[in-house]
C-alpha cells in the first residue's frame, strides 16, 4: 500500500535522530558523574592553598607581593572558560552574554580589555565578535590536567607582572545542580585575601629560598588551581547541560513520532474506508 | 604516645594523603627536609622526588611528587604537589620514554631547545624511576 509512504520515511528519520540524542544523553550523564568527581577531587588543593594564603595574610611578610596589591585599573584581563563542543543548550550563550555584559561596563569606563579564551567555543566566539584575544587553548578533552592550563594562565600572569593588565577575571559556568548552571565572573588578581579574623600574635614563615620566589610560586599555583577548578566545573556544567538538552530533544522526537504515527494511521484508515466504499458502490452498480 | 602532626598531601587534581604522621621527609630546593612535629613555620618549594611519611604505627608511605610547595606549621604540614601520583600508578615505561626523549633532546643541540625545561624533565623522570624502584624493593621483601 503506497499510502503514507512519506510519513513513514519521516518517522524513520525522526527515530534515527532520537536514537542519537538518547545515546548522547546517556553518554553525557556518565561523563557528568565523572566530571563531578573530578570537581570534588580538585577542591582540597584549592582549600589548602587558600589556607596557606590566609596564613600569609596574617603573618607579616617582609615582602608584599604584587598579586596581593590593588592598583588603579587601566586595563583588565578576562579568562573565558567555555566548552569545546556545542549541543549543550544555552550554556555557552549564557556565559558569553554574562561576559560581554561585564566587558561592556569596563569599556564604558574607557578600560582596555585583553581576553584569554579557553575552549573551542570561546575562541570561535571572540574570533567572530572581535576582541583582543592574547591567549587561546582548546580541545582539552573531558579530563584536562593542570599542565594543559599552565601556559595560558602564564600569559595572563606575565601581563599582570608587566603592568599590562591591572585586574584578572575568570568567567565560567558554575555547577549548581544538574538543572542549573550559573555563569560566574570571579576576580583572580589581585588576590582578595580575607582578613576577617585577626590573629593577635604576629609571626612569619621562614622562606626557602627567598620570600619573593616562594610567594610567586605559591600565588601562581593558586591562580592556576582556581582556573583549573573553573575549567572542571565548566565541564561538569557542560555535561549536565548537554544531558538535559538531549533529554528534551529525545522527548520532543517521541512526541513528533506519536503525531506522525497518528497522521499515518488516519491516512491509512481513510484509504481503507475509501476502498471499501468504492467496492460497495461498485457492487451496487452491477 | 609519640607526638604526631597532621599531614596533607594534595595535588590540583586530587587529594593524595591526609592523616596523622610522626615524621615527614621531603625534597626541598635547599636540601632534603626531615620534619618532626612542632617545627617552626616554613614555606618552601620542593624538587621532583619522593615524599616519605612515617605514620603513627611506624609504617612508611612514599609518594612521588614532581615539584610543588611545602607549608609547615607546628601542628600541620601541607604538601601542595604539582603532580603527585601514587608511586604504583606511575607508568615505568612512560618514565623511561620521557627520560630517553629528554636525553635525545640534550644530545641534539642543533634545535631550539629550552635546556632548563629539558633538564627539569630529566630530573623528574629519574626521580619517578627511583620512586618505582624503591617501591618494588619494598614489595619484593
Amino acid at each position: 500500500m503506497a499510502v503514507g509512504k512519506e510519513i513513514r520515511t519521516k518517522v524513520k528519520s525522526v527515530q534515527n535522530t532520537q536514537k542519537i540524542t538518547r545515546a548522547m544523553e546517556m553518554v553525557a550523564a556518565s561523563k557528568m558523574r565523572k566530571a563531578q568527581e573530578r570537581m570534588a577531587a580538585s577542591r582540597p588543593y584549592a582549600q589548602k592553598i587558600r589556607n596557606v594564603i590566609k596564613h600569609l595574610a596574617h603573618a607579616h611578610p617582609e615582602y608584599k607581593h604584587t598579586y596581593l596589591q590593588d592598583r588603579e585599573v587601566k586595563r583588565v584581563g578576562y579568562i573565558v572558560v567555555s566548552s569545546d563542543r556545542g549541543l549543550c543548550g544555552g550554556l555557552n550563550a549564557n556565559l558569553f552574554r554574562a561576559a560581554i555584559g561585564s566587558l561592556k561596563q569596563w569599556d564604558a569606563k574607557g578600560v582596555g580589555i585583553d581576553i584569554c579564551a579557553v575552549g573551542g567555543k570561546a575562541s570561535a566566539f571572540f574570533k567572530r565578535v572581535g576582541g583582543n584575544v592574547v591567549a587561546e587553548t582548546s580541545h582539552l578533552g573531558d579530563a584536562p590536567g593542570i599542565s594543559d592550563l599552565i601556559g595560558t594562565v602564564k600569559v595572563m600572569l606575565d601581563a599582570f607582572d608587566k603592568g599590562e593588565i591591572d585586574r584578572l577575571y575568570v568567567v565560567y559556568n558554575e555547577f549548581v545542580s544538574t538543572m542549573v548552571q550559573d555563569p560566574q565572573i570571579e576576580q583572580l588578581l589581585p588576590i582578595q585575601a580575607d582578613t576577617e579574623d585577626d590573629y593577635s600574635h604576629q609571626w612569619d614563615y621562614l622562606y626557602e629560598p627567598e620570600a619573593k620566589e616562594v610567594l610567586t610560586d605559591l600565588l601562581t599555583r593558586f591562580v592556576e588551581s582556581l582556573v583549573y577548578q573553573a575549567l572542571v566545573e565548566n565541564i561538569a556544567s557542560e555535561q549536565s547541560a548537554r544531558m538535559v538538552a538531549m533529554k528534551a530533544a529525545s522527548d520532543n522526537a517521541g512526541n513528533l513520532i506519536d503525531e506522525l504515527n497518528l497522521a499515518y494511521n488516519k491516512a491509512r484508515q481513510a484509504a481503507i474506508t475509501q476502498e471499501i466504499s468504492e467496492i460497495v458502490s461498485g457492487a451496487a452498480a452491477v | 604516645m609519640a607526638m604526631t602532626m597532621h599531614v596533607d598531601v594534595v595535588s590540583a587534581e586530587e587529594e593524595i594523603f591526609s592523616g596523622p604522621a610522626k615524621m615527614l621527609f621531603a625534597p626541598g630546593v635547599m636540601g632534603d627536609l626531615g620534619i618532626l612535629p612542632r617545627h617552626a613555620p616554613l614555606l618552601t618549594r620542593i624538587k621532583p622526588g619522593e615524599v616519605r611519611i612515617v605514620t603513627p604505627d611506624d609504617e612508611e608511605q612514599f609518594y612521588y611528587v614532581s615539584g610543588g610547595m611545602l607549608e609547615i606549621q607546628p601542628e600541620a604540614v601541607t604538601v601542595l604537589a604539582d603532580t603527585a601520583l601514587r608511586a604504583k600508578d606511575i607508568d615505568e615505561a612512560a618514565a623511561l620514554e620521557a627520560k630517553e626523549r629528554a636525553e635525545k633532546a640534550l644530545a641534539d643541540r642543533s634545535g631550539e631547545i629550552d635546556y632548563a625545561t629539558t633538564e627539569a624533565e630529566l630530573a623528574e623522570a629519574v626521580a619517578q624511576l627511583q620512586a618505582i624502584q624503591r617501591l618494588k624493593k619494598k614489595l619484593g621483601r
